[in-house]
Order: structure tokens, then sequence, then C-alpha cells
């Protein structure tokens, strides 16, 4: 425990030192954001609930995939070895689990009120939104960790990281839509159990795969 | 002789298939016809990817238990079948789908989700060819098959039945088992599930020796 908190800290620091990495970050998703608001708002005025939701969850997924995937590649190899020493495979890959999905959901929430003020919030139980998001940037974070975990053994990272993650998190993906649908249509928590119990069931499943397979990833 | 006796089975059953399936009784449904002779081709497709690719996943967690070579040909050559199967079963769907639903390619769940998995075998064959180390291509291959196996499951058994679907036995629709199919038509189809799995055993048990083969000439050059 005392492990993956400091594992955790020493993440942040880093991220902390090397400010470029994360202001990089939050700069894709506002320009993102923008390309869609001159893209659609300024064109055409109006925009499709549905198209909403769908350019919005486009937009995280895009840049929880650019985020994460650098979180091997960030450090160099010697400095690998020097984790591999001294801290358990396990540990390791909860603390970058946990790293991302903090990261994710600022991002998520960034993304959110910067693309609320540019389209317009067309989320009538903000709630239940937000909640989609947060399991989102769970779902996200732990299969994307993963993920690229093994893109970062290869010389074309970001080229193998798409293709590997894209299939992976589609039905996530189609879930949270779904979910965030009902949020927008501003149904009752009640109304959508279904959906959340099986965005939860597919994020314990990843979380605990992650957990288990890491260590083979980590000894290569 | 002993260990062939399942390869005379599955050409047995196989060709009772074909003449049973073709020729033997079958309820007349109103729309389906006589295309429901395509359940005995159709649906064993699906059957039989799916009996490769828990094969497939088996020996990709052997293969991490004790890392044997031979356990990562196994792995690969199951996937690869299981894709063949895949494809086929993909093409019997919108033969038969063009014919009853009025279109190759409906919007339903299923066809997604086998999109989707065919998509995922395909990222696995892109993941290998990216290494050149044996070892590390094995290794992280392997982890990528389980990882993939599992997050492929909810999409094929769980996402189908929360949407509505085309396909019998999702959405409200009845099975095929409750009111299509009588006695005759189980007379073919269990034995062509059984049929078809067994022709895909065969059919990556012929690789997999080829593959060994190779990689034993390749070790005594």
């Amino acid at each position: 425990m005392q492990e993956i908190k400091n594992l955790i800290i020493k993440d942040i620091i880093l991220e902390w030192r090397q400010k470029y990495a994360f202001n990089g970050m939050v700069l894709y998703v506002v320009s993102t954001v923008f390309m869609c608001y001159i893209s659609f708002k300024l064109k055409t005025n109006s925009i499709e609930p549905i198209t909403w939701n769908t350019l919005f969850w486009i937009i995280i997924l895009f840049s929880a995939v650019n985020s994460i995937t650098k979180s091997f590649i960030q450090e160099k190899a010697g400095r690998q070895l020097y984790y591999y020493q001294i801290a358990k495979p396990s540990s390791i890959i909860m603390a970058k689990i946990i790293y991302n999905f903090l990261l994710m959901v600022f991002l998520g929430f960034l993304g959110f009120l910067i693309y609320s003020i540019f389209m317009g919030n067309k989320a009538e139980n903000l709630g239940l939104y937000l909640l989609s998001l947060t399991l989102g940037a769970l779902g996200f974070s732990a299969s994307l960790t993963l993920i690229a975990g093994i893109a970062s053994k290869s010389d074309n990272t970001s080229g193998l990281m798409a293709v590997l993650s894209f299939p992976i998190l589609l039905p996530m993906l189609s879930m949270l839509i779904k979910l965030s649908k009902n949020a927008m249509d501003g149904l009752a928590l009640s109304a959508s159990y279904d959906e959340i119990l099986v965005i939860s069931g597919i994020d314990l499943i990843v979380i605990a795969l992650s957990y288990m397979l890491f260590p083979f990833l980590w000894k290569s | 002789m002993r260990k062939i006796w399942w390869k005379f089975l599955a050409a047995g059953l196989l060709l009772y298939t074909a003449i049973f399936g073709l020729i033997g009784e079958v309820p007349r449904q109103p729309i389906l016809n006589e295309t429901i002779r395509n359940v005995y081709f159709h649906v064993p497709m699906w059957f039989g990817m799916m009996a490769l690719m828990i094969s497939s996943l088996v020996y990709s967690i052997k293969y991490l238990r004790n890392g044997q070579v031979q356990d990562d040909v196994y792995a690969v050559e199951f996937a690869n079948v299981a894709i063949v199967f895949g494809v086929l079963g993909f093409i019997t769907g919108s033969i038969w789908g063009n014919y009853t639903w009025g279109d190759p390619l409906p919007k339903d769940p299923k066809i997604i989700a086998v999109e989707v998995g065919l998509l995922i075998y395909s990222a696995y064959f892109v993941l290998r060819g990216s290494f050149e180390d044996e070892q590390k291509k094995a290794r992280l291959s392997a982890v990528y098959n389980i990882f993939a196996f599992a997050s492929f499951m909810p999409l094929v058994w769980i996402l189908p039945r929360l949407t509505d679907s085309l396909h019998p036995g999702n959405g409200g629709n009845p099975a095929f088992g409750k009111y299509d199919m009588d006695s005759n038509m189980r007379m073919v189809f269990y034995p062509a599930i059984l049929a078809w799995i067994l022709v895909g055993v065969w059919i990556s048990s012929l690789r997999i020796r080829i593959k060994l083969l190779n990689n034993h000439l390749q070790d005594n050059l």
C-alpha cells in the first residue's frame, strides 16, 4: 500500500516537473473541442444531441489514448530497470492505473467544462453524466495502461497503441455512450442501473486482468 | 490409427451434415422457408470460432506459465483458424440476412460484436508482426490475447442480451430451439456443430505441425 502511494506521488511529481507534457494534454483537449466548435457550431449553428454526445466521447477517447500512451515511454529504460529492482510489478501497475485514472478524471471534467461552454450543455441529469465520465475514466485508464505497457516494448508505440486499444475499448465505449445518453435525456439514476452495472463489471474485469498480467510484461 | 479416429469422425459427420442438411425434413417457417438449412452451416461457424478462441486462450495462459515456444505456436494457429471461421460465419450470415432480413448487414449487436472480434484478432497479428525477438513476441502477444479475449466476451455474451437484436434468442426474440427447430433438425444440428469444431481443430493441428517442423528445420540449419 505504502509502495503504491509512493509510486503515485512519484508520478505526480514527475508530471509537475515536466509541465509541458501535461500542458500538451490540456491543450490537446481544448484544441480538439475548438475544432469541433468551428466545424459544427459555427458552420451550421446546430448539433443533434446524439452527435453532441458521441463527439464528446470520441474527444475523450482520443485524449485518453494520447495521454496514457506515454505512461511507460516517458521514463528511460535504465530507470525502469531501477523500479524493477525496488518495487513489485503489481504495485507499479496499480500506481500507474490510479495515477492515470486521476489524470483522466481531471482531463474528462475539464474537457466537459470546455465542451459545454463551446457547444452548449445538453446533459439534463448532470450527476449521472459525470458518473458515466468517471466510470469511463476508470475503464479507459485500466485498459489503456496495460496496452501502453505492451505497446511501449515496440518501436512503433503510438501506431500500435491505437490498433490494439480501439477494438478493446469499443464495448465499453458503446455502453458509456448509452449511459450518458440516458443522462442527457434526464432519466433518473434507477433507469440506468443495468448500464452502470455492466460498465462497472467491465472495469473490474479489466483492472483485475491488468493486475494479473502486468508482471509478465514487466519481465521483458 | 488410434489417434486419428476423430478425423474420420469429423469427415463422417461433415458428410452427414452436408447430405441430411440439404435433403432432410425442415419445418416450413414464414420468411425463413428453406433458408433455415443455413443453421447447419452458419451457427456452427460461431461455435467453431469460440472453441478455437478458447483453445488459443488456454495455450496463451500455458505459455505464460511455463514459457514453452510450442505453446505459443499452438495459440497463434488456433487464433488464425478462428479468424477464418469468423470470416466464414460472417459471409454465410450476410448471405442469409440478405434473403431473410432484406439486408446483408443490418444494424445488429451480434454483427458489431463479430466485427470487433475480427478487429481484435487482426490487431493480435499486427502486434506479433512488430517484434523481432521471438520470446518477447510470444510473451507480449500472449498477454494481449488473454486481455483481448476477456474484453471481447462481454461484447458477445452480455451486450446483445441488453439491446434489441434481430438474432433469435436476444432482445425478446424467441430462440431457435424453442419454436423453429424440430427434432429432425436437431438430429443434424448437433452433429454439425461437433463436425465443424473438429474440422477447425484438424486444420489448426495441420498448421501447427507445419510450423513446428519449420522451426525444427531452422534450428538445425
